[in-house]
């Protein structure tokens, strides 16, 4: 599903964020990305999403080569991919229902179809009922959930998720973490960027662990 | 291809009810570029209606043909019916040398002094006024070419000078229009482009989150060609508002004026092809401008 092979991202001013990193995440595996601040985390998901260029080495995601890939079919690699982020990305001026049906909207789906799907997402993440409320009326733990509703609307075969318990407490965070569990167990790859190492112990899934930009746990031997 | 149409029009609804909350910021835009459609609008409405009036003024011209001094009173009359059978001639009136000394003696005052010559010194002339198909300056030359060719004439002159000016004055006239129209068709994309650059700008965030769930910037796009195209729409239905009640209230005036002159002319306002042909303008420019503008501004939102 996703593979990475030597992969260097080298900023403008020089910084190197990742270096030689390889590794190979099977569909249907459930993995977490961990290391500190800074490491790295969050380059190596902008890489998959394409939302930076690697500088050097092969990325393939959902069986395509990202450097071949033209700027015109980033949107639709995008679609098959559902991202959630730590600061949730919602639109305030838009209800839950809006929110989680803006990624059909884009894909052209139709109107009962976008509606039916919103539906199924939002149960899924228990906010059935709160549709037609505004993002800030509700608590983090839930905008989150609307973030995640949101990501898994147009059902992605893959799911990232870039520090997705950062600002919620144990039982939420756990809550959060179970849902990616629930999605994974229905068959989509996800993988899980997160410093908090409760997770990763109390799970025993597939653990990645950057460290100043190179991969110490988790890669493909070297070659 | 239905849910295609449902989007499109789902934008149209969009961008008319986001309209419909700025109402004063929509007001002012449309405005402006009402305005500024309606000042060349106006001018070609003027110059097409100055043209009307002068294409009735083909009387004005008239072509007066002098024989030569041997030519005898039967010969004249020989080439007078000549030309009288023209069929680019209206009328054709034969002024004697006799009575074109009396008319100069009592024009010039002269008289006393014309009296002392001993022989009359103007020539016998004949008068044609051209035919009303013959209107154009190369018409009426091709028209004096001819009869200049006739036995016993000895020169023509075309009396035309002053219908020739005029509508050179309004050939210029016409080209000012087109020079101003560009202008202005600039300065609408510039108040549109700028609208929606502050449009796009506004809703950067958004347009952020739409490229990270794989929107394309066709989808980004949209609304705000609907928004830039509407606006230019409506611009130019405000113009076309302007010009008829410019119209209406020049008439009066222009229709008294005209009855001075035993006219009945009356000013011709816009036609129904021409209305479309400016809303057709306004729509496109509002089109040009809005495209022009989020595809430069597109790019440099990207998701970080």
């Amino acid at each position: 599903m996703i593979h990475f092979s030597q992969v260097t991202k080298r900023y403008a001013n020089g910084y190197e964020a990742l270096k030689r990193v390889s590794f190979t995440i099977e569909r249907g595996e459930m993995a977490f990305l961990t290391g500190h601040s800074g490491a790295g985390k969050s380059t190596l998901l902008k890489l998959i999403t394409l939302i930076e260029r690697s500088t050097r080495g092969q990325i393939i995601v959902n069986n395509k080569n990202l450097a071949k890939l033209r700027r015109s079919r980033i949107p639709h690699l995008r679609r098959e991919i559902g991202v959630v982020f730590q600061d949730h990305k919602l639109l305030d001026d838009r209800t839950v229902f809006d929110n989680v049906a803006l990624p059909l909207v884009v894909a052209g789906l139709g109107h009962q179809d976008t509606s039916r799907r919103v539906r199924a997402a939002l149960d899924k993440v228990g906010l059935l009922g709160k549709e037609k409320l505004y993002p800030i009326t509700l608590s983090g733990g839930e905008q989150q959930r609307v973030g995640i509703a949101r990501a898994v609307a147009n059902r992605p075969s893959l799911l990232l998720a870039d520090e997705p318990t950062g600002n919620l407490d144990a039982e939420l965070s756990n809550e959060i973490i179970g849902l990616f569990q629930h999605f994974n167990q229905h068959g989509v790859t996800v993988l899980v960027a997160t410093h908090e190492r409760r997770h990763i112990h109390r799970l025993n899934k597939r653990v990645l662990e950057l460290k100043n930009g190179e991969l110490i746990h988790g890669g493909d031997p070297q070659r | 291809m239905s849910a295609y149409v449902l989007r499109q029009l789902q934008v149209l609804v969009s961008s008319l009810g986001e309209f419909a909350r700025t109402p004063w910021a929509t007001i002012l835009t449309v405005g402006v570029i009402g305005i500024t459609l309606a000042l060349p609008t106006l001018l070609y409405i003027l110059v097409t209606n100055a043209e009307q009036v002068t294409s009735g003024w083909h009387g004005n011209a008239q072509i007066s043909l002098f024989l030569n001094s041997d030519t005898d009173t039967e010969r004249t009359g020989a080439v007078v019916a000549r030309i009288r059978d023209h069929d680019k001639v209206d009328q054709a009136r034969v002024i004697t040398a006799e009575q074109a000394l009396l008319e100069f003696k009592q024009l010039s005052g002269f008289g006393r002094a014309l009296d002392m010559l001993p022989d009359n010194p103007l020539p016998t002339s004949i008068v044609v006024i051209p035919h009303k198909d013959a209107v154009t300056p190369a018409e009426l030359q091709k028209l004096v070419d001819e009869l200049t060719k006739l036995p016993g004439i000895d020169a023509a002159q075309l009396d035309m000078e002053w219908v020739q000016r005029f509508r050179v004055i309004l050939s210029l006239a016409s080209r000012t229009i087109v020079v101003l129209s560009v202008l202005l068709a600039l300065a609408v994309t510039f108040i549109i482009s700028n609208t929606i650059r502050l449009a796009v700008l506004g809703r950067r965030e958004e347009i952020e989150i739409i490229k990270l769930i794989g929107g394309t910037d066709r989808f980004i796009r949209r609304p705000f060609l609907y928004s830039g195209t509407l606006q230019g729409l409506l611009g130019a239905i405000a113009a076309v508002i302007l010009i008829v009640l410019i119209v209406q209230l020049l008439n009066g005036p222009v229709t008294v004026l005209a009855k001075l002159y035993d006219s009945g002319f009356r000013l011709i306002g816009l036609t129904a092809p021409e209305m479309l042909g400016v809303c057709a303008i306004g729509g496109g420019l509002g089109w040009l401008a809005s495209r022009w503008s989020v595809g430069r501004h597109l790019a440099e939102i990207q998701p970080t």
